[in-house]
């Protein structure tokens, strides 16, 4: 496979309209800082995007103007499920391969997010203390970020219903990624997951080189589409897609009857996965030209981790790491806050594990219950905008699994109630079921039923910080920003 | 789902069948039938299969005394027809006397928790809606209920729904059933009342049910049962 070579870019400020742009740049950058240290001074969160807002009223093209500046160009990650980890684990292995990313903070990935950490990552000069950006961008943002940051490499990772209040549609989203990726540079890396039937076929034939990964391991095919699955149409005919097999979701072994789309062979792949549960997983990365792999170990856990996995490794090797740096990025490698990580508190181990749509809530349960039968379980449901205001996906999670491997269900937050009634649908009986509004004594409550062994905590994404905001009460944890 | 695990519960059996795209459906086969929604695109696919392989049928077994429950888009194309905001007409399958509209691209959908009231229940249903069409009930039909909190049919006139003999179409979801389990036994009974007229039901204990529903009263401000 051929390395794409890295872009050179300008240093130092721009020359048209020099001096001018220069000052306003600074004064925006100058404000940004001021800003965040204010933000944080007050107590008013992470100041994760604040100064982006503020050093972008200064000057609108705060991120062209800092991004360009990067000596190795940017890459985005897109996509509904793993942004947060894919984008963690590649600044981890470009690190591993001396690299110095720019990154921005989880969640804060709206146009402002990423200004926020350009403009934190600069001196007052413009001058970048990174050399590399890597940023997590809202799927529906793409198309705003994308003509910005000239990114030299974009992953984008799969497609799953989330937040449909917010965004209307899956397709609505595939085509928005068509248009902001028509007018990019044919030397632009497209990283795609191809076992995903709206992601392949929504970027397979955009200008830019096509690089793909998916999953080649039959051990852990499941014989039906989950109710979950949403790509049961192709994208761009309507006929039901015909699956051979399918991973996860509608992740799979693909095939349009109709048009003929169906899974590529694949660039990077995912061999003899061995997942340990809760507690990680090891799998071998094979890169199909040459034949070389590596077999790497993490402490990631669960199927859906593998892809997040590929998709870094994938934009890693095309970033110029070896195999031998990914693999070392990869063993090295803590997980995002909420994102299994693992946190002690009161003697106990707990694990949160963000779970914010039914694929990713059905892999989470599904990791979590392949260690045996637990005593108990903390979940956390929000309708926060961040969370999605409608709570009807809770539905579509296929809760019938907790229903004979947990003893009790411990239920938080402001939907409580909704995911009480779910529950009970499921089959756990309404004594197995604990409503608890109050986030600290929910925690204080399931933590005393864990009976020794890790707590195991799902919550949505403003319930994880509710939660971990408890947890940095209680010293257990510092503050998210922080971490 | 919701309707058959109250029906077990019961002690009742049910057999639930998935009519797919292309699939016809045998009016006498089920007591009571439900449409669901679907995105934009999806929801073309629906309307071109309900015209071609399902229309007759849903007639017939509406005629025949059947329930049907259809929500969001499902409701709208039980209507006369859908106007998407750019496109030609979707044709519905005209079970009730209603009509939707899209204003047209760049107005606001209508979205978030929907509270209505309905003559004869006791308690206020509660949902989440979340449409870009206003719909519009004729004379054929009435409205399912008053809107407390939220927009309803078109966000105007303050009215939720439409029924009409045993055919039911509502924007709310979120999901409908399980937290208006009162509206989820009144279409049992009416579906079971087709062989057995007066039927009753075994009450459930329905406790967190109430709760959620409760709640949901509480936050959005709407008195408590009437």
């Amino acid at each position: 496979m051929r390395r794409a070579e890295p872009v050179s870019r300008a240093v130092g400020p721009s020359r048209k309209g020099g001096h001018l742009i220069g000052t306003r740049l600074s004064a925006a950058i100058a404000l940004g800082k001021v800003t965040a240290s204010l933000s944080r001074r007050l107590q008013r969160g992470g100041g994760t995007t604040m100064p982006g807002r503020v050093a972008r009223a200064v000057e609108p093209r705060v991120l062209m103007l800092l991004s360009q500046r990067l000596r190795w160009g940017s890459v985005i990650v897109a996509g509904t499920n793993g942004k947060t980890t894919t984008a963690r684990l590649l600044a981890h292995i470009m690190e591993a391969a001396g690299r110095h990313p720019v990154h921005n903070r989880a969640g804060a990935n709206l146009a402002a997010g990423i200004a926020s950490a350009l403009v934190e990552h600069a001196d007052l000069r413009g001058r970048p203390m990174g050399d590399i950006g890597i940023f997590e961008v809202d799927e529906a943002t793409v198309p705003r970020v994308v003509p910005a940051v000239a990114p030299r490499l974009i992953v984008f990772t799969n497609l799953f219903r989330d937040q449909l209040d917010r965004y209307g549609e899956i397709d609505h989203i595939a085509t928005l990624w068509r248009s902001a990726a028509t007018a990019l540079p044919p030397d632009v890396v497209l990283v795609a997951n191809a076992d995903d039937p709206l992601v392949y076929d929504a970027v397979r034939d955009l200008p830019g080189r096509l690089v793909t990964y998916g999953m080649e391991d039959e051990s852990h095919a499941r014989p039906a589409l989950e109710h979950t699955a949403e790509a049961r149409y192709c994208y761009r005919c309507g006929t039901p897609y015909e699956y051979a097999l399918t991973y996860f979701g509608h992740m799979g072994r693909y095939r349009c009857p109709t048009c003929g789309v169906a899974r590529p062979a694949v660039d990077v792949a995912a061999r003899d996965v061995a997942l340990a549960g809760p507690d990680g997983s090891a799998l071998t990365i094979a890169v199909a030209d040459g034949g070389r792999a590596v077999r790497v170990t993490t402490v990631l856990p669960g199927l859906y981790n593998v892809y997040n996995i590929l998709a870094a490794a994938t934009a890693a090797l095309h970033l110029g790491a070896s195999l031998a740096q990914v693999e070392k990025g990869l063993a090295s490698f803590a997980p995002a806050f909420g994102r299994a990580e693992r946190v002690k508190v009161a003697g106990r181990e707990l694990v949160m594990l963000l779970s914010k749509n039914p694929a990713g809530f059905n892999e989470v349960l599904r990791t979590v219950l392949s260690g045996g039968t637990l005593p108990v379980v903390l979940i956390a449901i929000n309708d926060n905008i961040a969370d999605g205001r409608d709570v009807s996906w809770l539905w579509d999670v296929d809760a019938e699994m907790l229903a004979s491997r947990v003893a009790r269900v411990v239920v938080t937050g402001t939907r409580a109630e909704d995911m009480a009634v779910r529950l009970l649908y499921a089959g756990l009986s309404e004594g197995a079921i604990e409503v608890e509004h109050d986030y600290a004594g929910a925690l204080r409550s399931a933590l005393a039923q864990a009976d020794g062994g890790p707590l195991f905590v799902l919550p949505t994404y403003t319930a994880m910080l509710a939660l971990r905001d408890v947890l940095r009460q209680w010293g257990a944890v510092g503050r998210f920003w922080e971490h | 789902m919701v309707l058959t695990r109250r029906a077990r519960w019961r002690g009742l059996e049910v057999s639930v069948t998935e009519s797919r795209v292309g699939e016809a459906i045998d009016p006498r086969a089920a007591d009571l039938f439900f449409i669901g929604g679907g995105e934009d695109r999806q929801q073309r696919l629906a309307s071109e299969d309900l015209q071609r392989t399902k229309r007759g049928a849903l007639r017939e077994a509406v005629e025949d005394g059947a329930v049907v429950l259809a929500v969001c888009g499902g409701y709208q194309l039980v209507g006369h027809f859908y106007r998407p905001a750019e496109g030609e007409d979707l044709p519905g399958v005209g079970l009730l006397d209603l009509w939707t509209e899209h204003p047209g691209p760049g107005t606001r959908r209508l979205i978030g928790n929907l509270v209505i009231e309905v003559e004869g229940m006791r308690d206020p249903l509660v949902g989440f809606e979340n449409h870009g069409g206003r719909t519009h009930v004729g004379p054929g039909a009435r409205p399912l209920g008053r809107v407390l909190h939220g927009f309803g049919n078109n966000g105007e006139d303050g009215w939720e729904g439409a029924v009409s003999r045993h055919v039911y179409g509502t924007y709310l979801h979120g999901p409908l059933l399980p937290k208006n389990p009162a509206f989820a036994d009144r279409l049992t009974r009416e579906a079971l009342g087709r062989h057995d007229p007066g039927v009753e039901l075994p009450p459930l204990p329905d406790t967190l049910e109430a709760r959620a529903r409760d709640a949901m009263l509480a936050r959005t401000g709407s008195p408590a049962s009437g």
